[in-house]
């Protein structure tokens, strides 16, 4: 039973496929095929308004999350049981089949021949908006836009907030809750001191959830951005596999998407003295 | 806890539709008459019948299904093993190793896919310039490296469950067992295995959700020979997107529904049997 040798192929394992790659995008972000060199990083310069685009828009989307997750999670901690359970498999269900599935359906949802624009059209919203305005719309602008990228982003990523966030409210005890409102604590002073506080950890773990992902992703802002809007996740897939093959400089632009990401981790994880992990399911 | 009122439950409502309507739409198209995806030309099922005509979203789907099970049926015995020997570890390096296990999982996916493309490009470039080259064999990218990345990033997810149950377990149940004569594997098998089942069971679900949920990192490690579901839409949606698509999306979320409910059912019949059970075992006063 008590056998650490058990341990031993995967510590290999590691090394080998999660140590070892890691090293190599290290040293190639500070390589560029014949000697080591720091222009990989000089070159960031060029990028910066990539780099802050996707920051952008990665920290909306994380704060939609919140904004729409925060009150799923807790007013769906407040139902019974047999409802809970069934919400939190209803929530999860979009998570098995592919997300590019789905953000492929966004597509025929907001193209500008698509389903959106056509009710629109259909209850006169568009002549409405013509008539108000003085616009000449015959559709609404939505796919190809940043909004476009961050509906997408929001939509993948918000169960990856729900969950955790539920989890922790749900496991707090109703006893402190009832010992509060004997004392006097009514229903808000109850929110703002108690499940708050107690929920700070899901809301971290949920934030980690969405927004490195959403830092990171390329076929959302490829699909639902048409390519007009270049984020990291595509400017790091153009330098290993699309047309400007450089994995020199994509590593070193991995190496500091990756860096800012663990350095915001770290602040927030420090600002929430967040020391209990809450995990997914 | 207050129950909640009208309002709160149309906000959860409406949040259920918005995480529904892409998939709703998706089904509903894939019965449409017409290419088109967004106007509806009356009822017909030849999407289905050209899905199963079509070799190349099959085959994506069978990589699909068969990278994600073997994946996480690895993930599953390797991470209750790894799980097992760091439960067995001291303290320190229990932590550095966990610290380790965690990258994949807070790691952004695409530095992981990055990170592993370049060791297989630069392990496949060796191998086929020295060993290779002697034997004639050329390597490239394929389902091999996919399967590789894949359960690198499956099996944290398998002991990040089965870990806290391994931390509950009482060590003098296995030590009775081995008392009263049972041996290495049979106590194991016997005393251990019942106990961790909930966390194994529970991190393969996880696993092999995650390698079906994959894209980014398949895209990276699979070389242009294979594609999974997810890569043949993403390559579809530069040019045009087949409504073959909307068929097997909808064949995909009825199979996972009715997986689901086949699960939950069983469930809920085996608690009430026990509870039943135990109503039963009772000395009634």
């Amino acid at each position: 039973m008590r056998n650490k040798g058990l341990a031993m192929p995967y510590v290999a394992w590691m090394a080998i496929f999660v140590v070892a790659p890691l090293i190599l995008v290290l040293i190639y972000a500070f390589h560029n095929g014949s000697s080591f060199t720091l222009e990989n990083f000089r070159a960031m310069g060029t990028y910066a308004a990539v780099f802050g685009r996707s920051f952008l828009l990665a920290a909306i989307a994380t704060l939609i999350c919140i904004l729409i997750g925060y009150p799923v999670a807790w007013f769906l901690a407040r139902e019974g049981p047999g409802l809970r359970r069934i919400a939190t498999i209803v929530i999860m269900l979009p998570m098995w089949m592919n997300f590019l599935l789905q953000t492929y359906s966004w597509m025929s949802i907001l193209e500008n021949t698509g389903l959106l624009n056509t009710l629109f059209q259909k209850i006169g919203l568009i002549a409405l908006v013509n008539g108000l305005f003085g616009t000449d719309f015959t559709y609404f602008p939505m796919i190809n836009t940043r909004g476009a990228i961050v509906l997408g982003m929001v939509y993948n990523y918000l169960p990856f907030m729900i969950l955790p966030i539920f989890t922790v409210i749900e496991k707090i005890d109703p006893r402190l809750i009832e010992a509060a409102q004997d004392l006097g604590a009514s229903s808000a002073v109850v929110f703002r001191r108690l499940i708050f506080p107690l929920s700070v950890p899901g809301i971290l773990s949920g934030v980690t959830m969405v927004f490195v992902p959403s830092v990171a992703t390329f076929a959302i802002s490829r699909l639902l951005g048409g390519g007009m809007v270049t984020l990291l996740g595509d400017l790091i897939e153009t330098q290993f596999l699309g047309g400007s093959y450089n994995p020199y400089l994509g590593s070193a632009i991995s190496l500091v998407m990756m860096a800012i990401v663990l350095i915001s981790m770290a602040v927030m994880n420090r600002f929430g003295e967040g020391e209990e992990e809450a995990m997914l399911l | 806890m207050r129950k909640n009122h009208f309002g709160n439950r149309l906000l959860l409502a409406l949040t259920f539709v918005f995480l529904y309507a892409p998939i709703f739409v998706l089904i509903f198209f894939s019965f449409n008459a017409t290419k088109s995806r967004t106007v509806w030309g009356g009822f017909s099922l030849q999407w289905y019948v050209r899905l199963f005509q079509d070799d190349a979203i099959l085959s994506a789907l069978r990589t699909t299904l068969l990278v994600s099970v073997l994946a996480s049926l690895i993930a599953m015995v390797a991470g209750t093993a790894a799980a097992m020997g760091f439960a067995a570890m001291k303290r320190r390096s229990r932590h550095t190793l966990m610290s380790i296990n965690n990258i994949p999982l807070t790691n952004a996916d695409i530095v992981t896919g990055v990170s592993l493309s370049l060791l297989f490009m630069l392990a496949i470039g060796a191998f086929n310039a020295t060993i290779g080259k002697a034997a004639g064999i050329t390597l490239a990218k394929g389902f091999g490296t996919m399967l590789i990345a894949h359960v690198t990033f499956d099996i944290p997810y398998v002991i990040l469950s089965v870990m806290p149950r391994l931390r509950q377990l009482d060590p003098h149940i296995y030590e009775a067992a081995q008392d009263l004569g049972a041996r290495g594997f049979y106590a194991f098998r016997k005393v251990i295995l019942p106990d961790l089942m909930p966390g194994i069971v529970n991190g393969t679900i996880i696993a092999f959700t995650m390698s079906v949920d994959d894209f980014v990192i398949s895209y990276f490690t699979a070389g242009n020979k294979v594609s999974t579901l997810a890569m043949e839409v993403y390559s579809m949606a530069r040019r045009k997107i087949s409504p073959e698509i909307n068929a097997i999306s909808t064949l995909l979320f009825i199979s996972v529904l009715a997986l689901l409910v086949i699960v939950n059912l069983r469930q809920t019949r085996q608690n009430s049997a026990m509870r039943r059970q135990r109503a039963a075992l009772t000395p009634k006063t």
